[in-house]
């Protein structure tokens, strides 16, 4: 973590004053950073939108737009209200220092600026900006923007809610003996590019992926944020990530490797649905009968010799152009009551 | 033993954190700002814009601080903190004492860029 602290980053500064701005910026640049100036808010936020910077030093009384008015735009602004804003002003009266600290800067240092706090203060809020930007970046690897943006609001708090929603299984056919039969580097590479367009499909329509075991996965239509659609999303995932293997598979014939297949299973209904691990270690995820269906129909896609099987309640929330064929009522491995499946055709 | 016009500690200490060559610069900067400023609150007070004449004050304020002009930094932290109604009312007497204290900053300013 020490390292973080001395890690050189982009700064902005921004004050109407010339004088301030310079010694600002030259006691920044001389702890290694890299600075911008910006003479008010306004110039400030145009150049906030366009360019990325790690932290704001921002001055408080400025024509145009003041400081306030810079981080009231900053709140209500989901790209930029994270940025860390680190006030630096000689503005009088305790009042002001807690508006801008309601207002969400990090800090409030005021004028003459004391290079060693300055650097304390800078350090400080760049350790909790990059830990932050590395927990979001970890979310990303698994869930959409929006959903990562709801985790972060909801603080990742661990514990379980009732929701309705969709779940997806998919994994590789005979993927065993696959890997088994070419480098080992060979199978990792495949499994990447696979996960990759996978993934791409599941966010595409709203999905995040909960679990990647081996070849197969499991992802969340409906879940921490609600989807209204989440069957016909689900399916419409499923339809995406069966073409996007067809068009790897053209890639791979030409390359004169062996082809390969998925099979999907996807069950809509109650579950149970949130954070479940340790404080340190924790994934997200659904729990219930739901899960075990999509689960043990995405298993007998082998049997039925079909890519997608879906449940009577994910039918039910199909859109019209989205064709399916009923099965008939199957025991499937596992369950209890017999089970109503249905092929989705085109898939 | 009256206030000198520049604090000689706040002055050294800017030249040891910010480099005594980015000093001379900054005074520079600061003498052609500073102009700027006291005819920013002349003419904010001719016009009542009590806006632009707490602005002018408070950057006059903040950069007198910075080079240890403690008198200046004082003089324009009350027009700051007054506005401009009492500096109207006191004529021009007000402004002619802060100009006359910027000169006396800018004398000495100017003798410690070259030392």
């Amino acid at each position: 973590m020490r390292d973080v602290r001395h890690r050189a980053a982009r700064l902005l500064v921004v004050d109407d004053n010339k004088v301030n701005r310079l010694l600002l910026a030259r006691n920044l640049e001389l702890q290694g950073h890299s600075v911008a100036l910006a003479e008010n808010g306004r110039v400030a936020l145009e150049m906030l939108r366009r360019e990325r910077f790690d932290l704001l030093l921002l001055d408080m009384e400025m024509p145009e737009m003041d400081g306030f008015q810079v981080l009231e735009q900053l709140v209500g602004d989901l790209q930029l209200r994270d940025l860390p804003v680190i006030v630096t002003s000689s503005l009088e009266g305790i009042h002001n220092v807690v508006r801008c600290i309601e207002l969400g800067a990090e800090d409030y240092l005021t004028k003459p600026v004391n290079p060693v706090l300055l650097k304390a203060r800078i350090g400080a809020s760049l350790e909790k900006k990059w830990l932050r930007d590395q927990q979001k970046d970890l979310v990303r690897r698994f869930a959409t923007p929006e959903v990562a943006q709801h985790l972060q609001e909801s603080g990742f708090a661990l514990g379980g809610t009732r929701v309705r929603a969709s779940v997806l299984f998919s994994d590789i056919r005979d993927f065993t003996p696959l890997a088994e039969s070419q480098p080992p580097e060979e199978t990792i590479e495949l499994l990447n590019t696979y996960y990759t367009l996978m993934f791409d499909a599941i966010s595409d329509h709203g999905g995040i992926v909960s679990m990647m075991m081996g070849d197969g996965l499991m992802a969340i239509f409906g879940a921490p944020v609600p989807l209204p659609d989440h069957c016909a999303s689900a399916a419409r995932a499923a339809l995406e990530m069966v073409q996007l293997v067809e068009l790897f598979n053209v890639e791979r014939a030409a390359a004169a490797k062996p082809q390969i297949r998925i099979g999907i299973g996807i069950a809509s209904g109650e579950m149970v649905a949130g954070y479940t691990g340790t404080n340190d270690r924790a994934t997200y995820t659904c729990i219930g009968n739901t899960v075990n269906r999509a689960a043990r129909l995405e298993a007998h896609t082998k049997i039925a010799l079909r890519t997608i099987l879906i449940d009577d309640d994910t039918r039910a929330g199909l859109s019209a152009d989205i064709r399916s064929e009923a099965l008939g009522s199957l025991a499937l491995k596992g369950m209890v009551a017999p089970v109503d499946v249905f092929a989705v055709a085109g898939g | 033993m009256p206030q000198p016009v520049i604090d000689p500690a706040a002055f050294a200490q800017l030249q040891e954190t910010a480099g005594a060559e980015f000093v001379v610069e900054l005074v520079d900067t600061f003498l052609v700002e500073a102009p700027l400023m006291l005819a920013d609150l002349e003419s904010a007070l001719a016009v009542g814009d009590t806006d632009r004449f707490r602005r002018a004050a408070h950057s006059l304020k903040s950069n007198g601080n910075t080079f240890g002009a403690l008198t200046l930094g004082a003089l324009a932290r009350e027009l700051e903190l007054t506005g401009l109604e009492p500096a109207r009312r006191a004529g021009g007497a007000t402004l002619a004492a802060l100009a006359l204290e910027y000169a006396r900053v800018a004398a000495a300013l100017t003798e410690l860029r070259h030392a």
